[in-house]
C-alpha cells in the first residue's frame, strides 16, 4: 500500500470576469474552491485536471488536520505512485459552481440582493461548469491539460472539455458515464427531488433564513441515489438478509443491516450536504446532451474533438451501464476520433469508480503515462 | 518474407486501419511507425489491452463473437484478422463483416491441411500438435480450424474475392514448395480479400 498524499490545503479563486450561463443568466463575483496536489513542471505540461461528481466536492484527495479523518473521495487513486500519480502529475480538483463546499452557490450571498441566493440560483449546465474550470486554469497558468478525468458527472465534464475546448486538453478519460441520462436516470433524479420539494422544512428552498432545513427530504433523496449506485450483488454480499438484533421484531424499527445502512448514509449526507445544490445538481445532470444541438447526432457532437479519449464502464454498474458507455465509445469511433475503450469486471455497481481495482488502475496510469 | 512484413506491402501509408484480435498491437504499433496509419485495435484479452495502452494504442474491449455492428460499412482502408478467424464462433459472418466493414481485409489463417498435421492423422490417428498449432484437442481456442482450400472455398460461397495470398512454412518463410504447392507445403497463409 503506498503512502498517501498527506496533508492538504484547500484554496480559493476568484473569477476575474462574470460568467454568462447558459441559460442567457449572467453570475457576478464566482468564487472556486480547489485543491492541488504535486507540482506543475517548468512547461506546464503536466496538469490534471479532477471532475468530481453529483455530490463531491473538491477534497479528492489527502486529509485536513489528522490523518484518522476520511481521506479525499478519490483518495484511493491519487497520490504518490498511485493511478493518478502526484509525484508526476499536478493534480487540481474543484468544487464546481453550484456546490456547497465553498464554490458559490445556492447557499452563497448574492451580491445584487445581499440574502442567500436559495432557490434563486441559475440552472447551471455542464458546459457552464467547464467554461468556469478553463479560468481557473488560466488562472493556474494551464494552457493545456494533459489530461481531465471523472466518474459519472465527472466523465461528462471530461468529455465536454474536449469538445469545447479542443486545444486546451490533450487526454480524458470518461468514467462510468453516459451521453446523456435515459428516462430511467431522470425519474430517479425526480423522486430525488420531490422528496426535497415536499419536505415542508424546504419552504420553498427558503430554508437558509430560518432555522429549519429539509433534512428529511434530503436524506430520503440521498437513499434513493444510494441505491442506485450499489449493485445487487454488492448489496447482498454487503448486508444480505442480516438482522441487526439477530431477530425479526415485527415492526417498522430499523431491522436489517441494510436498512441502517441507508439511514445512516442519509443522515451523514442531510447534515453535510445543501439542499438546494442536490435539486440544482440533479437538473444539470438531466439536461446534459451533447447531441441536442445536433439533432441528436452524437456523432456530429464529437466532431471537434482532438484529445485520445479513454471510455470506461464496469460490469455491474447499472445507473450507467457499459451500453451507455459503448454510446459514447460507438460515436468517438465513428467520429474517427482517438478512442480506447474497457468495461471492468467489478461488483460494486456505479460506485466502482471510486476504489482502486487492479485493472482499473493499471489501465488509468498506462493511458496517462504513456 | 514474413507475415509483418507482407502485411506492411500491402498497406498504403496514411490507411485507416482496424486490428481485430490485435493483441499487445504488434502489427499496428510496425504499421504506425512506417506507415503512418491511424490505428484502432480490438481485443478481449485483459493483460493484452493494457499493453496496447501503454503502447498508446486506441484499444476496444469488445467480444468480435458478439458482433461487430458498431462498426460502420467501409469505416476503415483496411480491416486486418490475424491468426484469429479459427477461434470464432461463426467464421462465415465474421468473413461477411469484415468485408463490410474494410475497403480490403487481411486474414491470415494456420493450415489444417498442412503435410505435417495430415502425416500425423494418417500415421498416429491423432489430433496434430505441430508448431503452428500447439495446443492439444481439449484446451485449443481454435474451434474452427480448415485447410486453405475450405478458407478459399467458404470466400467463393460467401462472394469474397480474394486479390492475393501468401503461404508460409511452418518457419514462416515462403519458398519453390509453399507457392506451388500451398495447401500441401502451407503451415499458415495470408489472404488480401474484399467483397
Amino acid at each position: 500500500m503506498s503512502k498517501g498524499l498527506g496533508k492538504v490545503i484547500k484554496q480559493s479563486f476568484k473569477l476575474p470576469s462574470d460568467l454568462l450561463l447558459e441559460c442567457g443568466k449572467t453570475l457576478k463575483n464566482i468564487e472556486l474552491t480547489y485543491e492541488t496536489y504535486g507540482e506543475l513542471n517548468a512547461d506546464a505540461s503536466n496538469a490534471i485536471l479532477i471532475c468530481h461528481a453529483l455530490s463531491g466536492n473538491h477534497h479528492a484527495a489527502g486529509y485536513y488536520e489528522d490523518e484518522n479523518e476520511r481521506p479525499g473521495w478519490w483518495d484511493a487513486l491519487i497520490g504518490p505512485n498511485k493511478a493518478i500519480d502526484t509525484d508526476k502529475f499536478f493534480v487540481v480538483c474543484p468544487n464546481n459552481i453550484g456546490g456547497c463546499h465553498g464554490s458559490t452557490g445556492p447557499s452563497s450571498i448574492n451580491p445584487e440582493t445581499k440574502k442567500f441566493y436559495g432557490p434563486d440560483f441559475p440552472v447551471i449546465t455542464v458546459k457552464d461548469w467547464v467554461n468556469s474550470q478553463a479560468l481557473l486554469a488560466d488562472h493556474l497558468n494551464v494552457k493545456c491539460w494533459h489530461a481531465a478525468i471523472g466518474g459519472s458527472l465527472g466523465g461528462m465534464q471530461a468529455l465536454e472539455w474536449c469538445r469545447l475546448f479542443p486545444d486546451r486538453i490533450l487526454k480524458a478519460s470518461v468514467i462510468a458515464a453516459a451521453p446523456k441520462l435515459s428516462a430511467q436516470n431522470i425519474a430517479f433524479n425526480e423522486v430525488a427531488r420531490q422528496a426535497i420539494i415536499t419536505d415542508p422544512d424546504f419552504q420553498e428552498g427558503h430554508y437558509l433564513d430560518t432555522e429549519k432545513s429539509p433534512k428529511r427530504g434530503l436524506r430520503l433523496a440521498r437513499m434513493v441515489g444510494h441505491i442506485t449506485y450499489l449493485s445487487d450483488e454488492a448489496m447482498r454480499d454487503k448486508f444480505g438478509r442480516e438482522l441487526k438484533e439477530g431477530k425479526l421484531n415485527f415492526g417498522f424499527d430499523v431491522e436489517f443491516e441494510v436498512e441502517s445502512y441507508l439511514r445512516y448514509q442519509g443522515d451523514v449526507f442531510s447534515e453535510s450536504f445543501d439542499a438546494n445544490t442536490y435539486l440544482l445538481m440533479t437538473k444539470l445532470l438531466d439536461y446534459y446532451d451533447p447531441a441536442e444541438k445536433y439533432h441528436g447526432n452524437l456523432v456530429k457532437a464529437f466532431e471537434t474533438i482532438k484529445a485520445k479519449i479513454m471510455v470506461i464502464s464496469f460490469s455491474s454498474d447499472w445507473r450507467f451501464s457499459p451500453e451507455r458507455s459503448k454510446e459514447i465509445v460507438n460515436a468517438l469511433l465513428a467520429a474517427e476520433k482517438d478512442t480506447t475503450y474497457l468495461e471492468i469486471e467489478s461488483s460494486h455497481g456505479h460506485d466502482s469508480f471510486l476504489f482502486a481495482e487492479d485493472r482499473y488502475v493499471n489501465a488509468l496510469s498506462a493511458f496517462l503515462e504513456n | 518474407m514474413k507475415t509483418l512484413e507482407i502485411i506492411n506491402n500491402w498497406i498504403a501509408k496514411d490507411s485507416k486501419v482496424l486490428d481485430l484480435g490485435c493483441g499487445k498491437g504488434e502489427i499496428l504499433l510496425d504499421l504506425i511507425a512506417s506507415k503512418n496509419i491511424k490505428a484502432v485495435g480490438v481485443e478481449i484479452d485483459d493483460s493484452k489491452i493494457n499493453e496496447c495502452i501503454s503502447n498508446g494504442i486506441n484499444v476496444i474491449e469488445q467480444n468480435i463473437d458478439e458482433g461487430l455492428a458498431n462498426f460502420i460499412d467501409k469505416s476503415f482502408d483496411v480491416v486486418i484478422m490475424s491468426q484469429t478467424i479459427q477461434v470464432l464462433r461463426d467464421p462465415k459472418k465474421a468473413l461477411k463483416e469484415i468485408t463490410r466493414i474494410g475497403n480490403e481485409c487481411i486474414v491470415t489463417i494456420p493450415n489444417f491441411g498442412h503435410w505435417r498435421a495430415r502425416l500425423i492423422l494418417l500415421l498416429k490417428g491423432k489430433m496434430p500438435v505441430t508448431g503452428p498449432l500447439p495446443d492439444s484437442w481439449f484446451n485449443t481456442p481454435n474451434i474452427h480450424l480448415c485447410t486453405l482450400e475450405d478458407f478459399e472455398l467458404l470466400c467463393s460461397d460467401v462472394s469474397i474475392q480474394i486479390t492475393e495470398k501468401v503461404s508460409f512454412d511452418s518457419k514462416g518463410n515462403s519458398n519453390i514448395f509453399t507457392r506451388t504447392w500451398p495447401n500441401f507445403f502451407g503451415a499458415s497463409a495470408i489472404y488480401k480479400i474484399s467483397n
